[in-house]
């Protein structure tokens, strides 16, 4: 089915965040917002959920925590114990106090690294990929909000386009997706 | 929306609009280089070369073509090391630390900052690489299964925590900086005219398109990431004072170290963002965004740290002769009396004596002082690192082994092209990537733009009116009429109104005298209960406006004391 996708433009960005306001109010659904910087408190308007990236960087770290300690037991304890001075290493637990440091750094490696990848993937970004934002300006200081037609049913085309002209828009677009 | 105390001074100056901001960042990168870029560009890349000549030198000789000895085993190229690892880290401090105290002024230093750090630390890791001697064996510091049997590398070593927390270190800051710097490429991609530089930015910028779930998932990750590289930062210089504190050396093995280090890491690393920003903000035209307030605070950073550091170095030397330890005593008697005595001289004072003199207001905004001390500073501490390492090793426990450290052609050669090198990564970075965090700066235009602050912005940073408010200058005296006037109302909307036949004797609080007792009446505030209501940025605005007593509120606690006066009243 052919979708028409209306790309309404805004020069500010708390205009657009009262236009969103305004049209969400009357059950109208933004598919998305393209802004050059963060809009604080667009999200909850529109919809868009707090990401649970955090959690990924928390199991990514304990995944560096746990490979770091099964790495050195190995390595200090089971493989080849080391006689440093006559100091015990028998046990990971006596020599637990040195293994900190490297405990610690391969975590925040593993934490940082792996949840920028998820990051990345996620978002879809990754090198050679096409930017996909309606107008060259929204890097800029132009704040674009998408409207899709197959997710509101309930209105025509004109009445959308009559809502957002409501909210203080500078410019109108509209497009065919197939 | 956020909004800031009137009385911050904003963060950008002028009449920005978002438009402008992405002008001005991006001018310097889409015109042509100026002939002084490519005069210093190729100044830093002919030392760098000469430098990397002396690697070569080096690795096809062998490291005795420095001037290293038998007693004095580590000496430039350890202190070099530091050095660079320590000018590292206040990149980390500014993007990641004060990302989490919210503080808005890094966001005009941290890119380039962030970018001093990773050029920073990558010249420092070439030292121990070149310290090896074999360079090409050096994947031997990981580990790895081997043809040797399973002899593993050593992990009760500071040594090897140093290669784990310099790599990490490394990587996790360059991820860091990339993050922020997708969306910031992606402008530039947009405004790109030539084919080949649209092609370029567009591989750098991923495809961002800047979505609304891509901001929520952005700002998680700058968050993370802070809070990731704020123990990183801290736990680095640590490790690198491991090198020394966990060794038998008078004068290194003292548990004073880490947190020693680390202060003087991002005092010396402070220092370097002030030398390469003061020359930065000039020849880009940035002042605007990087101006007198972000130098001061900068200043008051290095002020900070460099008297803990100051503190450090007395606690030292009390702790060496309090200890009772012969050797330890020695040893720091030595530094300072000893044949050395010139270098320890210099530490001191650069290092305790110029970083008080930042006390002075007028000292710490001005540039050109601050561009002297931060030199200054850079060579002190170069200093400390050197008098730390060679006078602790040339007088050793055998008097027949001391000696002394004489640098040879390639130890100076090789420091001098790290920073032939580290200038030739900072010039093209200028030159081809983004100075400024763009969709940073974006989101504090309108809390704390200069414009915003003054109100005389219209509501629309896009529109015209903007632009003749630039014409029309209103007469000053104007503008603090108005000022004062909302601010009164909105003070006034926060303790409530009183008129003036319900007042009480606000001389009653320490601290305020008939003179600032009519001031406060004039401005309407008369009862012990709109005083009681005050909070810091009541403070702050009701400072402002009565002009005197600068902060004398808070330290009486008015407020507190209005509470009581306001009971006594009550109970009689």
């Amino acid at each position: 089915m052919a979708d028409k996708v209306i790309y309404a433009m805004y020069d500010d960005d708390d205009v657009l965040k009262d236009g969103a306001k305004k049209l969400v109010s009357k059950g109208v659904k933004v598919a998305d917002v393209f802004s050059p910087f963060p809009i604080h408190g667009i999200d909850p308007i529109i919809g868009v959920e707090q990401t649970r990236l955090g959690i990924f960087a928390f199991i990514y770290g304990l995944i560096g925590l746990t490979l770091a300690t099964v790495g050195m037991r190995y390595f200090m304890i089971v493989d080849w114990p080391m006689n440093i001075g006559g100091k015990p290493s028998f046990s990971y637990m006596d020599n637990m106090l040195s293994f900190i440091p490297i405990s610690f750094e391969f975590t925040v490696l593993c934490a940082a690294h792996g949840m920028a990848i998820t990051y990345l993937i996620a978002n879809r970004t990754l090198p050679g990929m096409k930017a996909k934002n309606p107008d060259p300006r929204t890097t800029d200081d132009r704040f674009v909000m998408e409207l899709r037609t197959s997710d509101n049913h309930q209105f025509s085309v004109t009445e959308l386009e009559d809502m957002l002209k409501g909210t203080g828009i500078v410019e109108l677009e509209q497009k065919d997706i197939v | 929306m956020h909004k800031e105390a009137a009385i911050r001074e904003p963060l950008i100056l002028g009449h920005k609009t978002y438009h402008d901001i992405t002008e001005d960042v991006c001018k310097p990168i889409e015109d042509k280089a100026p002939k002084t870029w490519y005069i210093l560009f190729g100044i830093a890349l002919i030392i760098g070369l000469y430098g990397v000549g002396c690697i070569l030198y080096l690795l096809g000789t062998g490291v005795g073509v420095w001037g290293l000895n038998k007693t004095i085993g580590w000496a430039w190229d350890i202190t070099n090391f530091v050095w660079w690892v320590g000018i590292g880290h206040a990149g980390t401090l500014i993007s990641a630390v004060l990302l989490l105290f919210r503080q808005k002024w890094r966001m005009a230093i941290n890119r380039s900052a962030e970018a001093m750090t990773i050029f920073a630390v990558f010249m420092a890791g070439l030292f121990p690489l070149i310290h090896m001697g074999r360079l090409w064996l050096g994947y031997w510091v990981l580990p790895l299964p081997n043809h040797f049997g399973s002899l593993w590398v050593n992990f009760n070593s500071p040594l090897l925590w140093d290669v784990f927390a310099i790599s990490t270190y490394l990587s996790v800051s360059f991820v860091f900086w990339y993050i922020g710097l997708i969306p910031d490429f992606a402008t530039i991609r947009d405004r790109a005219k030539k084919p080949l530089s649209k092609k370029m930015y567009s591989i750098l910028s991923f495809g961002w398109s800047g979505r609304a779930k891509h901001w929520n998932r952005f700002e998680l990750i700058s968050l993370v990431l802070a809070g990731l590289a704020t123990p990183l930062v801290f736990s680095v210089h640590s490790i690198v004072s491991f090198d020394f504190a966990t060794s038998v050396i008078p004068g290194w093995h003292t548990t004073i170290f880490p947190p020693y280090f680390v202060a003087g890491a991002v005092f010396s690393g402070f220092a370097m963002v002030q030398t390469l920003l003061l020359i930065m903000r000039k020849a880009m035209h940035l002042e605007a965004y990087i101006h007198t307030k972000h130098v001061e605070y900068m200043n008051i950073v290095i002020m900070v740290t460099g008297s803990i550091v100051g503190t450090a170095y007395i606690t030292e030397l009390f702790i060496s002769w309090y200890s009772g330890v012969e050797y330890e005593a020695y040893a720091f008697i030595n530094r300072a009396t000893g044949p050395y005595w010139w270098a320890y001289a210099a530490m001191m004072t650069c290092n305790v004596v110029s970083p008080q003199l930042m006390w002075f207001k007028k000292l710490r905004r001005s540039l050109l002082f601050t561009f002297f001390i931060s030199i200054v500073v850079n060579i002190g501490m170069w200093f400390e690192r050197y008098v730390i390492i060679v006078t602790s090793l040339h007088r050793d426990y055998l008097p027949s082994s001391w000696s002394m450290h004489y640098p040879s052609h390639i130890d100076i050669g090789v420091y001098m092209g790290t920073i032939g090198l580290f200038f030739v990564f900072f010039l093209l970075f200028a030159r081809f990537f983004p100075v400024l965090a763009l969709n940073e700066l974006k989101t504090i235009l309108k809390s704390s733009g200069e414009s915003y602050k003054n109100g005389d912005a219209g509501h629309h940073p896009t529109s015209a009116p903007v632009v003749e408010a630039k014409k029309e200058e209103t007469p000053a005296v104007e503008t603090t009429t108005t000022e004062t006037a909302s601010n009164t109302n909105d003070l006034l909307s926060i303790v409530g109104t009183v008129s003036s036949d319900k007042a009480d004797d606000l001389k009653a609080i320490t601290g305020v005298g008939p003179v600032l007792e009519t001031a406060l009446n004039e401005i309407g505030i008369y009862s012990y209960e709109q005083i009681s209501k005050m909070t810091k940025r009541e403070y702050d605005i009701m400072d402002e406006m009565t002009g005197k007593s600068a902060g004398k509120a808070e330290k009486d606690d008015w407020a507190g004391q209005a509470k009581e006066l306001m009971n006594k009243s009550n109970n009689q």
